[in-house]
């Protein structure tokens, strides 16, 4: 190797570690477009998990209204005693059911607390995996006006 | 201004994070005056970072309400900071920092 080859070298490392230096790092979950977009709830536990095998856990607490009277704006709070590294939520009858996907590293409580919408009267899901198993609570929510737009 | 509003409260060790973004998450279903279809605009990932650290990832949907609301809790402490960021499906990015309480 000569001597300009390897200033060249040198050259392409400085400007690359300038450009990481430059730019602050952004980690994001892979938004996976085959599960989201999907009207089927195991196809999508398929896309997600690799698997749509589950069990009815009474160690995850669902929290959603009985009544929703907006369906565009439905609190909901997932949280388990379980250990989990993913936690999702499904609106059985949406036309795409996933609703949230949460990746739960070490050090952070299985928790999460958003607000979804709702089309219609219909059963709402809560699936963490733990341990490579799936798991789920659910509940049905009354919705009064649908909150999907159409 | 950012779209991005974030509350830290640390208790006992672990930091209550409730956060607010500001953004349309247009469905794709709502239809305009004439009949066309509202494309799609949505948040698709967020991801919040405290000390180098990814603590919380989401993935959101269409279905996720407007202006989309996000609350978690991880092992932290008073002072650290807490940068949330978000990405949707027109590539447009924000995050936001701030110091736990």
């Amino acid at each position: 190797m000569d001597r300009r080859s390897i200033l060249k070298i040198t050259a392409t490392l400085t400007a690359a570690a300038a450009a990481t230096l430059a730019f602050p790092r952004m980690v994001f979950a892979a938004y996976n477009q085959k599960a989201f977009k999907n009207p089927k709830v195991e196809d999508s536990l398929n896309e997600l998990f690799g698997g749509n095998a589950s069990t009815p856990s009474g160690d995850i607490k669902l929290k959603a209204p009985d009544i929703a009277e907006n369906g565009a704006v439905v609190p909901i709070e997932i949280s388990t005693s379980m250990k989990v590294d993913k936690i999702a939520f499904m609106v059985k009858e949406n036309p795409n059911p996933l609703a949230i996907v949460a990746d739960i590293p070490a050090g952070t409580e299985p928790m999460v607390k958003t607000r979804v919408r709702m089309g219609k009267t219909t059963q709402v899901t809560a699936v963490v995996s733990s341990d490579g198993k799936l798991y789920t609570a659910s509940k049905e929510v009354k919705v009064t006006i649908g909150g999907c737009g159409g | 201004m950012s779209s991005i509003r974030i509350k830290a409260k640390e208790r006992n060790g672990s930091v209550d994070v409730k956060t607010l973004m500001k953004h349309n998450m247009e469905t794709g279903l709502r239809k305009k005056k004439d009949g066309s279809k509202i494309p799609e605009h949505w948040i698709t990932d967020v991801t919040a970072e405290s000390g180098g650290k990814v603590v919380f990832v989401a993935a959101f949907n269409t279905s996720i309400s407007k202006d989309p609301y996000l609350a978690f809790k991880f092992a932290g402490k008073k002072g650290d900071s807490l940068t949330i960021s978000w990405k949707d499906n027109k590539g447009k990015t924000d995050s936001a920092e701030t110091i736990v309480k």
